[in-house]
């Protein structure tokens, strides 16, 4: 039999088609897949996920895309429904051209790209769809406090003119709302469900967590979409990671990224949007959706999502540029068809068990290299090649020997914040754990809200009085240590415990030690002097 | 943006996996507000010591590599931020190529705006170039877009996957935002079926 024959129902719904010699024939509900032996039979619906393609439910051979029923085909993913909204040309022999709804703008990859427009003669196309603000340069000492970097000083005073230029608006240093581009986005009603975002930061993917698709450019892609409000686009592939079960509790969505990290690796999502799904996605908050999608870049995927749903709408109402009247009743119901369709395909299926899972320490130099408190610096002997070599070198970096226990690594620095994990949850989890307690005499230990909003939220509870009784600094919002582009950086052979998402060679600071972790690990950290379990935590 | 055609040059071979934008062109570079002069810093806390000099065992401070416009390192090439400065660095230090056996996507991306080339080959190509490199005195490669096709004296060769129309855009030296305005029609019906929110135009 050809490979390319198949057997149509009378009423035109497809029954069977062939693959090589065997027959590949489905049920009606086409939710069950057979290549051989059962032709026609009616089956109970069961689909087997956990590989790239479905496999036939008798022997397990992958089935190619090619051969399945067409209602399975077309059954769409929250990634394909958003990519088919936005298309608005394919033209012959080039990539698609996708329309951008938000472009969030900050003072670091944009200044070159306004001055391309300006070389070129153009304008910013879509001025209400562009936001910008100043984030990653502004010092974290109490606002007012003149900028003593002038390359700084002088990279926002750039972004101050180029929005009063081209008519876009600015939350600048003194503002109400001024925070990390990631945070403000979501808190300002910026990010809805549905949207394209794009921004010159590799995590925007944080706001996938409200099922959009947000992703990092870079700025030859900031001008185009300024100048266009599209971009030119491969499409990229589909992930799905089911996380089955619940994360126990003192194992946080950080907890969740990095150990998703550790198995697939920093490149084990190279070209794929990430969409995360299961039991343990659903019962997050939307910060913790936010640090799970934040972290998807550190996978290496294009952008990470999580299907919007009733905590996602109840996030958004009623903030400042969520929609209103009408418009709030129209985007719920088209929110609300954005979730993948069942039997929709992913190129890949990733599963994780929450019960697995446990605080995550990371022990070298990229967000990849973890292992759970309880456990051990590894052994580099058994690893491959070329793994080992990068594992030694980064045990070099860390100055920490194979076999060393976790917990007896002490720390000098502690920092909480960052786009990952500078939220109102994140404070209160991490004020959960200091109150009561002493930051260890030789730690010194900061925290820096990721919004001007939230450090006001965080104020009128007093989680503030909480950080500084126990000796934590409470600083004013910005980027801050996450990448220290402004004062507050390591210093040489310093080791941190950081909520931040990279430990990269010399991100806090040339020479600095960064060990990833959740923020109630980086507050048990302060106090202890070193990395200590969080679910053995005392709690005052 | 420069065209790439065909390019041949000396190799030098960065023999580590994971090479990060923050390597290649670290953080307190990255606010100064034009696109030229990033050279200078690339690959800076490798290259030189806390106290700014040179450090004479950094690959590319080996007189064999001198004027090296090819580098060849391990997977998963460019991961990290979304830093553009990452490839004018590189760029502007003479490379016009980096060859792994993968890429960040951003990285890819932003290669592809400044005529830069990401030449994906298999491990074990990688690793034969890495080889030669380290081996065999002012080894060369030549890069062929147009045929999507590297190889050197001695008698390596390799072909690399490029989309169509990136290496179009490449070999043409193309400015893709003239190439999207030329859609302005259909951009403009998108957004009068899409107009912009009451809440964006009124709050």
């Amino acid at each position: 039999m050809s490979s390319s024959s198949a057997f149509i129902r009378g009423d035109g719904t497809l029954l069977a088609v062939s693959w090589d010699t065997a027959l590949l024939s489905a049920s009606l509900s086409c939710t069950v897949l057979f290549h051989h032996g059962k032709r026609g039979t009616e089956i109970e619906p069961d689909f087997i996920v956990g590989s790239i393609l479905p496999r036939c439910a008798s022997c397990e051979k992958l089935i190619p895309y090619q051969f399945l029923p067409a209602n399975m085909r077309t059954a769409r993913t929250l990634f394909e429904k958003i990519w088919d909204d936005h298309l608005v040309a394919q033209p012959d022999g080039r990539s698609p051209i996708l329309y951008i709804d938000l472009h969030l703008v900050h003072e670091v990859t944009s200044p070159q790209a306004f001055d391309g427009l300006r070389a070129a003669g153009r304008k910013v196309r879509q001025p209400l769809r562009t936001v910008a603000t100043v984030d990653h340069n502004v010092p974290t000492e109490p606002r007012g406090t003149p900028i003593t970097d002038l390359i700084a000083a002088n990279q926002i005073a750039a972004l101050q003119r180029n929005c009063k230029e081209f008519g876009i608006r600015l939350f600048d240093m003194d503002s109400a709302e001024q925070g990390i581009v990631h945070v403000i986005g979501p808190e300002l009603g910026l990010t809805q469900p549905g949207m394209t975002i794009v921004c010159g930061d590799s995590h925007t993917s944080t706001h996938g967590a409200f099922g959009s698709l947000a992703f990092g450019i870079g700025t030859s892609e900031v001008e185009h979409v300024l100048a266009t409000q599209c971009l030119v686009q491969q499409k990229p592939k589909t992930m799905k990671i089911e996380v089955r079960g619940r994360l126990a509790e003192g194992v946080t969505a950080k907890d969740l990224a990095l150990g998703i990290i550790g198995q697939i690796g920093t490149d084990g999502a190279t070209g794929h949007v990430i969409e995360y799904a299961g039991p343990a996605v659903r019962a997050l908050s939307m910060e913790g959706r936010m640090t799970l999608c934040n972290m998807s870049i550190e996978a290496g995927a294009r952008a990470g999502m999580v299907a919007p749903d009733e905590t996602t709408i109840a996030y958004v109402l009623g903030r400042r540029y969520a929609p209103i009247g009408d418009e709030w009743d129209q985007a719920v119901d088209c929110w609300r068809n954005l979730p993948s369709d069942e039997g929709a395909i992913f190129d890949k299926v990733v599963e994780i068990d929450a019960a697995q899972l446990c605080p995550f320490v990371t022990w070298g130099t990229n967000p990849g290299m973890v292992a759970p408190v309880t456990g051990r610096v590894p052994e580099t002997k058994s690893m491959q090649d070329s793994d080992r070599r990068a594992a030694e070198l980064a045990l070099q970096y860390m100055a920490l020997e194979p076999g060393k226990r976790i917990e007896e690594i002490g720390i000098d620095r502690v920092f909480i914040g960052s786009c990952t994990n500078s939220r109102i949850e994140d404070l209160r989890a991490a004020a959960r754990v200091a109150k009561g307690h002493r930051v260890n005499s030789n730690v010194r230990a900061m925290v820096v809200p990721g919004s001007q909003a939230i450090k006001r939220a965080a104020e009128q509870e007093g989680l503030h009085r909480i950080f500084q009784e126990a000796g934590f600094e409470w600083r004013e919002s910005g980027c801050s240590m996450c990448l220290g582009m402004n004062p507050d950086i390591l210093q040489p052979g310093e080791r941190c415990a950081s909520t931040s998402n990279r430990n990269f060679e010399g991100r806090q600071g040339r020479g600095g030690r960064t060990h990833l972790v959740s923020p109630m690990m980086a507050a048990a950290a302060a106090i202890a002097g070193h990395f200590t379990d969080i679910r053995n935590w005392e709690f005052h | 943006m420069k065209p790439f055609t065909v390019h041949r040059g000396r190799v030098a071979p960065l023999d580590r996996v994971n090479v990060d934008t923050d390597q290649i062109i670290p953080k307190q570079f990255l606010k100064r507000i034009e696109k030229t002069g990033f050279g200078q810093f690339v690959f800076y806390d490798w290259r030189f010591g806390a106290d700014g000099k040179k450090n004479p065992d950094f690959i590319l401070h080996e007189p064999r590599y001198e004027g090296a416009s090819i580098l060849v390192a391990g997977k998963n090439f460019g991961c990290g931020s979304s830093r553009e400065h990452a490839v004018w660095a590189l760029a502007d230090f003479g490379f016009r190529a980096v060859i792994s056996s993968s890429f960040a996507d951003i990285f890819a991306n932003n290669s592809t705006k400044n005529g830069f080339l990401t030449v994906k080959l298999t491990d074990a190509e990688v690793a034969t170039v890495v080889r030669r490199a380290q081996e065999i005195d002012d080894y060369e490669l030549t890069i062929d877009l147009e045929q999507s096709e590297v190889q050197d004296d001695q008698g390596f060769r390799a072909s690399f996957p490029v989309d169509p129309f990136v290496r179009h855009c490449l070999l043409n030296g193309l400015d893709d935002i003239g190439l999207t305005l030329q859609h302005e029609a259909e951009i403009a019906v998108f957004e009068a079926q899409h107009p912009v929110s009451e809440a964006l135009r009124t709050a």
